[in-house]
């Protein structure tokens, strides 16, 4: 299917934040680091591609910045997004799942939680895509699910890599156990990248990650990358405080622990994912260095070894 | 084992003055027999009406009743032969989850003596034996012992039976120590690729990504009591409504029973319970469960590996329909 071709340049993304107007004292332009405490303008803030200059601290990213941050520059094509959710439970807590549906779209200006894209890392043609965690808590319904499943089967079609950041509170309980079956729908399709095309998978888990997403293509990759401090875990910390009654270690379900307990490949800062994933899948596939890699890049990303925390 | 819920009261009151009419007869030597029978008709008529429209709350009280057949109740009743098979070869041997092979026994069916894999929940029925299986909770550990079986199955060409019975995955740190999303997802993952036929059957609770990791079949069948649900109705209603005691209601807002899931499309078909429901009649409804596997296990009988997997794959793809954009 044909896609949109999407966001040529990056400066296109340079929309204003909205970070500033969580917080009345904090001036406008302006957004404070929940980890540092320094003030960081806005713009500056976007540029890092929203990682606090003093302290390292990660703010959550928007899917635009996501992709244009991981991919080459005019590479970019949009898949899925006319994709909307029915509601074939008619779904009712507090306000129908059609009227939770509608604010998420209003607020966002997208149908649903993910965003896919064909594009380029290094040179590399891949098939890409990213949750967006302030759609419902990036939470996997039927939508999510099918565009995942296409991202891997259009991966496959086309035996190229495939590239999903999570972040995702799980499957989206407003949808039932349709939702579950999301799991299985994606990690067939992930089945077939593997065995019918042979083409690496590369998952970056960003923080949070867990429930539903977690347990299923998010901890699969043949390579998984987490960003720093990031929340990843099956269960839900106060869910297993009530099952255990006792306090969590220390660091508990971070992407530290994961790290120390063999769950993940390696910790990757923001900025050096897209060197990280191109050099990795440029290796994989056999295809020779950039001629500028080490130069432009800089040192190698820094990943952490084990037991470094 | 002998727990009565709440909806049943009226009924098994009758019974028991059935059985105290009995006793007067035998004891005082008169013939009590019509009221007996007056009774026991009014007994059957009371259970037909609650059964008739029970709720999917009770539906998820009756898949929890511990006097529901387990896995190992199937195992005794529909096969012969069976060789428990342990460990995940990491060092643990989780009791939530029990697997082997066995020989199908289904007299006068295609697949009489034929040889199976079969895994399951196992949960224990006091809480002596629910300390040692850990409520059908089950580890990693559990997980990556029932792919071990069915890469053998796979490898060997012998169907998979599974029988799913879990409130859920455990949510223990060692168990998010040693990667429960990754084994979860693992399973997943793996199931859709096995070129032998399999069945999975929830027949108690279908318990979130901890029933699915024994879930991807050819064929999905529900026990009429059983419940198939994304999040427990109080975790739901804990979220939703901060208040684990409205899962009644989540229960009803989550369409978990098997009659819901077959007009969504995740199950292939309800296996019926007796009257009273599989506690009340445990052998009978092992029975049940053995006409549909028979009668599953042949309908996929003419496909080859290839058939399978790719039945598999349409089977779950076409899993949640979503509508387009003009
Ligand atoms: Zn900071």
């Amino acid at each position: 299917m044909a896609g949109k071709r999407w966001f040529e340049r990056p400066d296109a993304m340079a929309v204003p934040s909205r970070e500033s107007a969580a917080d009345p004292a904090t001036p406008e332009f302006y957004t404070r680091c929940p980890s540092c405490t320094e003030l960081l303008y806005d713009e500056a803030l976007r540029e890092a591609i929203k990682v606090c200059g003093r302290c390292g601290h990660h703010f959550p990213l928007e899917p635009e910045l996501r992709l244009l941050s991981l991919c080459d520059v005019g590479t970019l094509v949009e898949h899925d997004g006319h994709l909307v959710a029915r509601d074939l439970l008619g779904f009712f807590d507090s306000k129908p799942y059609k009227a939770r549906l509608a604010s998420s779209q209003k607020a966002i200006g997208r149908s649903d939680a993910f965003y896919s894209a064909s594009g380029a890392v290094w040179g590399v043609p891949v098939e890409v895509g990213c949750f967006d965690f302030r759609f419902m808590g990036g939470s996997m319904g039927a939508v999510v699910g099918e565009s995942i499943t296409r991202l891997y089967e259009r991966a496959t079609e086309r035996k190229v890599p495939a590239i999903v950041v999570s972040a995702s509170g799980g499957a989206r309980m407003q949808e039932g156990v349709l939702s579950l079956m999301q799991m299985a729908r994606t990690c067939a399709a992930l089945g077939r990248l593997r065995d019918e095309a042979g083409m690496p998978y590369v998952s970056v888990l960003t923080h949070p990650t867990t429930g539903g997403v977690a347990a299923s293509f998010a901890m699969l990759g043949d390579i998984i990358l987490a960003e720093p401090r990031s929340l990843i875990g099956f269960a839900g910390p106060r869910v297993i405080k009530e099952t255990i009654g006792q306090a969590l270690p220390e660091g508990f379900q971070t992407s530290e622990y994961l790290l120390d307990h063999g769950m993940i490949d390696a910790i990757v800062e923001r900025s050096a994912l897209r060197s990280t994933i191109g050099r990795l899948l440029r290796q994989l596939l056999g295809l020779p260095a950039l001629p500028d890699e080490g130069r432009t890049t800089g040192t190698p990303a820094p990943v952490r070894e084990a037991g470094s925390a | 084992m002998d727990v009565t819920l709440d909806f049943e009261r009226p009924i098994v009151e009758l019974w028991r003055r059935i059985e105290q009419l009995r006793e007067l007869e035998q004891s005082d030597g008169v013939s009590l027999s019509s009221s007996i029978e007056q009774l026991a008709l009014r007994a059957n008529e009371l259970q037909q009406r609650i059964f008739s429209r029970l709720t999917p709350w009770q539906r998820t009280q009756l898949a929890r009743h511990p006097g529901r057949p387990y896995v190992l109740d199937y195992v005794a009743g529909l096969m012969t032969e069976f060789t428990e098979l342990h460990g995940d070869r990491g060092g643990f041997d989780d009791r939530a989850i029990v697997g082997g092979v066995a020989r199908l026994r289904l007299p006068g069916t295609s697949v009489d003596g034929l040889p199976v894999v079969v895994i399951g929940h196992q949960k224990g029925r006091n809480t002596k034996e629910n300390l040692y299986r850990n409520f059908g909770m089950a580890r990693p550990d559990g997980y990556r012992k029932a792919l071990r079986l069915m890469r053998l199955a796979d490898a060997q060409g012998l169907p998979i039976l599974t029988f799913i019975d879990t409130p859920g995955a455990y949510p223990g740190v060692d168990a998010e120590e040693r990667g429960q999303a990754e084994a979860i997802a693992r399973n997943i993952l793996e199931m859709s690729r096995l070129r032998v036929p399999v069945i999975a059957v929830v027949c108690g609770e279908g318990g979130s990504g901890g029933a699915l990791a024994l879930g991807v079949g050819n064929r999905v069948l529900m026990l009429e009591n059983s419940v198939y649900s994304v999040i427990s109705p109080e975790g739901c209603a804990a979220i939703l409504w901060r208040d684990r005691a409205e899962g009644p209601r989540a229960a009803a807002a989550l369409r978990i029973t098997a009659a819901d899931c077959l007009e969504l499309g995740v199950i292939d078909g309800i296996i019926p319970e007796p009257a009273g429901g599989a506690h009340r009649a445990v052998a009978e409804t092992v029975a049940s469960v053995g006409r549909a596997l028979a009668e599953h296990l042949g309908s996929l009988s003419g496909l080859d590996g290839a058939a399978l997997r790719a039945q598999r794959y349409d089977r779950f793809r076409s899993l949640g329909p979503v509508d387009a954009l003009k």
